[in-house]
């Protein structure tokens, strides 16, 4: 759908939910340089969700979905876990997927949105937990990879199964104990950012979403790497309060110390040369857009 | 033909979808009543005697006439609110009509706000929350219509009716098929032709949808 079709009918505009009204009036689908500075100013493409409250899982939506580039023509493929709790809130058209299926789903959309709007930018991000991600969807995950499908995989990563209570993942951490894992983790985290670098992927990121900064450059970067190149991937950090037996408050902190430079989540980033040149033009242009606009400006100005 | 006839409920927990039951969609330029294959003309009396009948009658229009995606869908749209208009002259005191949107189909978790909004997952609560006794669906796709006119016929006593763009919704307790604009403005002319004439359904004991 492109954004001029999201109109409501005059008619009946008065009687639509506030949300949606404000959707049409403030959200910014179309800007070109959309980020998570419009968070407060604009209408965010999320509503009110039920994840625990504190929950980073939701500062990392609100920052995605204020730095996807296009979102009027992005379609997310989300998976079954806590994510799936937030998806029906979300303004951008998804599908959920069947637990672990979702890189699959995603890449007949793709390849589908392509054959049927062949002259238009379509993007597809995949978002799904630790779970779906790396263990009941690995096969899934990692033959997209293979395949070279054009679209970014985003794991939240929070270490376990949160939204069954517990369960050890592949992702957690060695001897960490978990309420459904009494016995603790027996074998080190997997390296997934490692393995999505052999198998194919040309833009590879794994940090925490601390700073939306650093989160709206890597949706960016992921997103236009996909769209050109071929299949990127991102690693982020969404610690599960509940489970690791924090307060609401504390989820911010407990980023911050795990993105030290020693620790499990310091930033780690591989891109591919070919992605390095495209992000470099990428970059070069925009250097060019803003001079122009700024110049712009000043004449108005003058 | 069958005999089951499609009524208002509550019927069951999960009705049985009324295709399953033996009944049939109207043909072009045919209606239904509780299942049974109709006139046209006897589709809009009827119709329209529901809502002068009823306490509540509610219109809800569905995303395919909200949303403004061509031309044909605004003029649908003006034409909803000109028979909610003409709804609102005709009732008596103590009747309260209402319009209320289906924005999309989600499943809105964690929750909706019955009093602004339908949701075609759990439209019982719209429903029982305005106490609405007799309701019609306009713009909403099929799938999502015949979910949830079940889930009404199964836990309120709601008379539904679907004005529907394609080939009719069985599971209605009246249909018309073909929607278009026309037929929402002889709809209209119809309940403006007969108020006055109908007894609204003020003093029952039961008013409202049961829950
Ligand atoms: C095919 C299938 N297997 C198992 C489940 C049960 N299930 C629901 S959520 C979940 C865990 C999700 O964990 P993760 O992907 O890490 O997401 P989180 O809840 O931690 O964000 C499981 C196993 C399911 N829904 N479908
Ligand atoms: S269970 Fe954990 S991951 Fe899920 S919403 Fe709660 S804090 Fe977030
Ligand atoms: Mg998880």
């Amino acid at each position: 759908m492109s954004k001029e079709r999201i109109q409501i009918s005059e008619a009946l505009y008065d009687i639509m939910p506030s949300d949606y009204q404000d959707l049409v009036k403030s959200a910014t689908y179309g800007k070109e340089d959309r980020g998570w500075k419009d968070i407060g100013t604009s209408k965010e493409l999320i509503e009110q969700h039920s994840l625990c409250a504190g929950c980073p899982e939701s500062m990392a939506f609100r920052y995605i979905l204020a730095s996807l580039p296009n979102p009027e023509d992005t379609v997310m493929v989300g998976s079954t876990g806590c994510t799936s709790l937030v998806f029906p809130m979300v303004a951008v058209h998804n599908i959920h997927s069947l637990f672990g299926n979702q890189n699959a789903i995603a890449s007949g959309l793709k390849r589908a949105l392509s054959v049927r709007f062949p002259g238009r930018v379509k993007d597809v991000v995949v978002l799904a937990g630790d779970g779906a991600t790396v263990d009941i969807g690995l096969d899934m995950t990692l033959q997209a990879w293979f395949r070279q499908e054009k679209f970014t995989t985003i794991c939240f990563d929070n270490e376990l199964y949160a939204n069954t209570g517990g369960q050890e993942s592949g992702l957690m951490q060695k001897g960490f104990v978990a309420k459904m894992a009494p016995v603790g983790k027996l074998f080190d985290k997997v390296r997934l950012p490692e393995i999505a670098r052999e198998s194919g992927c040309h833009y590879v990121v794994n940090c925490t979403v601390s700073k939306p900064s650093l989160v709206e450059k890597v949706i960016r970067n992921a997103v236009h790497v996909a769209r050109e190149i071929g299949p990127t991937y991102l690693q982020l950090y969404t610690p599960c309060i509940l489970e690791i037996g924090k307060n609401s408050m504390e989820g911010l902190q407990e980023m911050r110390d795990s993105e030290k430079p020693t620790e499990r989540f310091a930033y780690k980033e591989y891109i591919s040369e070919p992605a390095k040149q495209l992000l470099a033009e990428l970059a070069a242009k925009d250097k060019e857009r803003k001079a122009a606009a700024k110049q712009l400006a000043g004449q108005a100005s003058a | 033909m069958s005999d089951y006839r499609v009524l208002p409920g509550p019927e069951h927990f999960l009705p049985p979808a009324a295709a399953s039951m033996g009944i049939s969609l109207p043909n072009p330029g045919e209606a239904h009543i509780n299942g049974v294959i109709t006139s046209e003309d006897k589709a809009y009396e009827e119709a329209a005697r529901q809502f002068l009948m009823a306490k509540v009658p509610t219109i809800f229009p569905g995303p395919l006439v909200l949303w403004a995606w061509n031309e044909k869908a605004a003029k649908k749209a003006t034409a909803v609110r000109h028979l909610f208009n003409t709804l609102k002259e005709c009732v008596q005191p103590g009747q309260k009509p209402m319009l209320i949107p289906m924005p999309d189909y989600r499943p809105k978790y964690p929750k909706i706000n019955p009093e602004v909004e339908i949701n075609p997952n759990h439209p019982n609560l719209t429903i029982w929350h305005n106490k609405i006794d007799c309701c019609m669906f306009i713009g909403v796709h099929c799938h999502q219509a015949n979910l949830s006119l079940k889930i009404i016929r199964g836990g309120t006593s709601c008379y539904t009716i679907a004005m529907c763009a394609q080939a009719g919704h069985e599971d209605a307790m009246l249909s018309f098929r073909d929607a278009s604009v026309e037929k929402i403005m002889r709809l209209a002319d119809t309940v403006k032709r007969l108020k006055g004439t109908v007894q609204p359904r003020l003093t029952s004991a039961k008013n409202g949808a049961s829950s």
